[in-house]
């Protein structure tokens, strides 16, 4: 009897495998203790000024304060006042000068100070990693940091920039990772061989935010407690532990049962489980990603506005969005992703076979050509071009697919030796600067110049005045009328440029019935745990 | 030509020039090339993929500037054979490099993946001989009967399942359902960091620290990924003892050994076992050794941060320094194996003296 109720179970167990049935939720962790499942392999450093990764930012914004944030419970009310209490723009707009907040004070007991701040940002562009370019855009150099990024006193800092921008421009570009302001005593204690505590911060971290991090296992775990000296409101979480677990599969069984409060990378079939199963749900979160193919301008074919507006008609953008896609990604088709000011909510095409065979009729390659989509190996990708290779090829076109890892297609996309590619673009900073000033900015076209950071140079999309156009937007003080340029850019751009823009992201949490208030970031940030409850 | 002068045909080796210093000098000659061989090949291979490793460190939004300076900085600028020397020589200098996909020096981050590596393929292996071998040897004893027809159905089960799709089954019977043993991971959240680390081997680390309430913990963990991979060494241990034992049980010593009128038990496993032992040195070593290597599936289903993984991921990430450092760990050890198994080899078989 026992052991036909065995063969039973197991039989059961099997087919709840492969027909994805939830199990029933079982243990709990700790009521202080928040354990999340995600994939975090991609952490290289915890150092703001190189940290450039989105597992990486996620532990920065937990760590480290800004001059100005986001309120993770606000997210639409845009930056507001952290370590600066408030700030001053000067008469010509090139001078912002911040008053520091009271009460910030760093894990080591040090209080934070505009030293600290002066320090960090000025530290940020001499070491030139990465993400520099988010400070250095506004004209700040290795060599004119210090005169340019300044402390006043214990109170004052003051940023002198190379001309006058939006004051929104540069405040969301201090929300970025790159803009957490490090202690400096500390770090420079630690500082060996003029690497302004480069190898240190790698490893360690020395924020103001409500946590610090204990212990870094690379592939494995962060563990990060309580900064003891945070001036914020003491979060209910006092412990907060993510574990790398790379399947899907692994972080529904650890949901199931309640070793894990959140699982982050759970595919569509194991969220639709998770839906089903009593005391565990599904958060929903747009995010700022966008699924995009661009069609090289070398490529003579690809030239043409209609053969161009023919492969718009011809994608099949719902049954995508509600096939391989559903619930991970949604039709999005302008170059900012929507909750970014600005963002274009229009979406002009469909998929329509009448409209782009007219299109196609119309141009000067009626019969249409060979074209090779560029795209990596991974499953999503891999869907969304097998699925345009069957749409553009009812056109008539030979459509074949380059398939190869990562670095192969970028480096490809960055020669400029694609037809077209097929690829994801998610935004630096929250401010629409982030992708306008990459999908419709492109300074030089010709091959030497070597702008492999602008999407519109990979494409060799020669754009002057749509330049001109998108760095008017980004001096614009007035926030309503910067929205509006944006929004006229992104409609012209939806048009006439060679990039077909599909879906934005979304980001389904699955977590614990219990849980409140975890907001992963949206389109403009990283997670902020401080504010969750269980 | 006088007698002292002629060579002599078979000239008797000197009692006082012992043949082991030059046997060694021999062996490590055969390491040193070996060695350095994986090394080149790998080097080149990782050289000539067409990725480029400048935009594996900087991501693709750097500068033009930014790239220029890692290029420099990383020495790409310099001819493949000059890279190749350099790097060499920082290896002999214990300097692996620094692991892009990490950050940290790739000897610190095989310092911590080698031993949960070391301690999942040790466990694995033990389960996969104590069951293996008595199991390969009935079967060859009672072959046709029912034993051998579950040893030849073991085998074929773990040469055709799927490593990934047994271990997702393992962890949704034995943790999802029945909750026998511990999910994911070396070790559970609450127990992290109690026991100071010594060998790296958690295992081994909390019974020096004589805890025993994180040895429980670690060994709940251990235990479903080793008896996996146990089993799949298990299919092909059992598969082959059988087979040699079969060779030797249809010997005629052994048919004069029954006629002698020694006991079964005597035959099987006092002389046709001891003749299979070398044989089957051999074959443990080498699933020894494709275990230690790291069963990337099994790692990466149990969230198991071990060596396999680690190359497998850093290949992906083009991050060459890691790649590096990892293969010269697992060509180490196929080498090193191979030195023991001969050693035993020589223990054991009087013709090798």
């Amino acid at each position: 009897m026992i052991k036909t109720s065995r063969s039973l179970r197991t039989a059961a167990l099997l087919a709840s495998l492969m027909g994805g049935v939830a199990l029933p939720a079982m243990a709990e962790t700790p009521p202080n203790m928040l354990v999340i499942a995600n994939r975090i392999d991609d952490i290289k450093t915890f150092d703001p000024a190189e940290s450039f990764e989105f597992a990486g930012a996620d532990v920065s914004r937990n760590v480290y304060e800004k001059l100005v944030n986001f309120d993770p419970l606000d997210l639409d009310a845009g930056y507001q006042p952290e370590l600066a209490e408030s700030w001053e723009v000067s008469e010509d707009g090139t001078t912002i000068t911040f008053t520091m907040a009271d009460g910030h004070v760093f894990a080591s007991g040090n209080p934070v100070t505009a030293k600290d701040a002066a320090f960090s940002l000025q530290r940020a562009v001499k070491l030139n990693k990465t993400p520099s370019f988010i400070l250095t855009q506004f004209g700040f150099t290795p060599e004119n940091a210090e005169e340019t990024i300044k402390a006043v006193d214990d109170k004052t800092l003051v940023i002198t920039l190379d001309q006058k921008y939006a004051v929104s421009f540069v405040l969301n570009c201090l929300t970025a990772t790159i803009g957490g302001i490090v202690d400096m005593a500390t770090v420079m204690e630690n500082e060996t061989d003029g690497d302004m505590g480069s190898a240190w911060l790698r490893t360690n971290t020395a924020g103001s935010g409500p946590y610090k991090v204990v212990d870094w296992k690379p592939n494995e775990s962060v563990l990060m407690d309580l900064n003891p000296n945070y001036g914020g409101e003491e979060p209910a979480m006092k412990r907060v532990i993510v574990q790398h677990i790379q399947e899907s599969a692994t972080q529904r069984l650890q949901l199931e049962r309640g070793d894990i409060d959140i699982a982050r990378n759970l595919s569509p079939e194991d969220i639709a489980s998770v839906k089903e199963t009593d005391g565990l749900k599904v958060v929903d979160e747009l995010k700022g990603r966008l699924m995009y193919w661009s069609a090289n301008q070398k490529k003579d074919m690809l030239t043409d506005p209609k053969v161009l507006e023919a492969l718009k008609w011809a994608v099949d953008y719902q049954g995508m969005a509600g096939s391989f896609l559903n619930g991970q990604y949604t039709v999005h088709q302008a170059f900012l992703p929507l909750t970014f000011l600005g963002a274009l909510t229009e979406k002009p095409f469909t998929y329509d076979m009448e409209k782009s065979k007219a299109a196609l009729a119309a141009s000067d390659h009626p019969e249409c050509g060979t074209i090779e989509i560029s795209v990596r190996e991974a499953q999503e990708r891999m869907d969304i071009a097998q699925s345009l290779q069957n749409t553009w090829g009812q056109l008539g076109c030979d459509v074949s697919l380059i398939v190869g890892t990562g670095a192969q297609t970028l480096d490809r996309y960055r020669a400029r030796e694609h037809d077209i590619y097929l690829g994801a673009w998610g935004p630096d900073y929250p401010d629409p600067n982030t992708n306008a000033g990459t999908f419709a900015v492109n300074p030089d076209n010709a091959d030497e110049a070597g702008n492999t950071g602008y999407l519109a140079w990979r494409n060799a999309w020669d754009i002057p005045e749509m330049t001109q156009d998108t760095l008017a937007a980004v001096v614009e003080n007035d926030t309503d009328t910067r929205a509006e340029m944006y929004v006229d850019l992104q409609k012209t751009h939806q048009q006439v440029s060679p990039f077909g823009v599909m879906f934005q992201q979304i980001e389904q949490h699955a977590m614990q019935g219990s849980v409140e208030n975890f907001i992963s970031g949206g389109a403009t940030t990283a997670a902020s745990y401080w504010v969750v409850t269980k | 030509m006088s007698q002292d002068n002629a060579p002599a045909p078979y000239a008797r080796r000197s009692p006082f020039a012992p043949r082991w210093p030059r046997k060694l000098i021999g062996t490590l000659l055969t390491i040193a090339v070996t060695l350095l061989g994986l090394l080149f090949v790998t080097f080149m291979i990782g050289r000539v993929m067409p990725i480029d490793p400048v935009l594996a460190v900087i991501g693709e939004r750097a500068t033009q500037a930014q790239y220029d300076a890692v290029l420099l900085e990383l020495g790409l600028d310099k001819p493949l054979l000059q890279q190749f020397f350099i790097y060499v020589n920082d290896v002999l200098h214990g300097d692996f490099g620094r692991s892009i996909r990490t950050g940290q020096l790739v000897s610190e981050d095989i310092a911590r993946v080698f031993p949960a590596t070391l301690e999942l393929a040790t466990l694995g292996t033990l389960i996969g001989v104590v069951i293996g071998v008595p199991l390969g040897v009935l079967a060859a004893v009672y072959r046709g009967s029912w034993i051998d027809q579950l040893a030849r159905l073991v085998g074929l089960v773990g040469y055709s399942m799927p490593i990934f799709w047994m271990g997702l089954v393992g962890l949704l019977v034995f943790y999802g359902i029945l909750g026998w043993v511990a999910g994911p991971g070396r070790l559970g959240v609450f127990y992290q960091g109690i026991v100071p680390e010594r060998t790296g081997l958690l295992l081994i680390d909390a019974l020096i620290a004589g805890d025993w309430t994180v040895f429980k913990d670690a060994f709940s963990h251990i235990i479903l990924p080793a008896s996996l991979l146990g089993y799949f060494s298990l299919a092909y241990i059992s598969r082959m003892t059988r087979s040699f034992m079969l060779e030797q049980l249809s010997a005629e010593y052994v048919t004069t050994a029954r006629v002698k009128g020694l006991s079964e038990w005597n035959v099987v496993w006092r002389h046709a076992f001891r003749n299979i032992r070398i044989q089957l040195i051999t074959v443990i070593a080498l699933a020894y050794a494709n275990l230690l290597e790291g069963s990337v599936l099994t790692e990466i289903i149990f969230a198991w941060p071990g060596i396999g993984q680690y190359i497998t991921t850093s290949l992906l990430a083009n991050d060459m320094n890691s790649v590096l450092g990892g293969t010269v760990v697992i060509g180490s050890i196929f080498v090193g194996l191979n030195i023991f198994s001969d050693l035993l080899y020589r223990f054991f078989d009087p013709r090798a003296k």
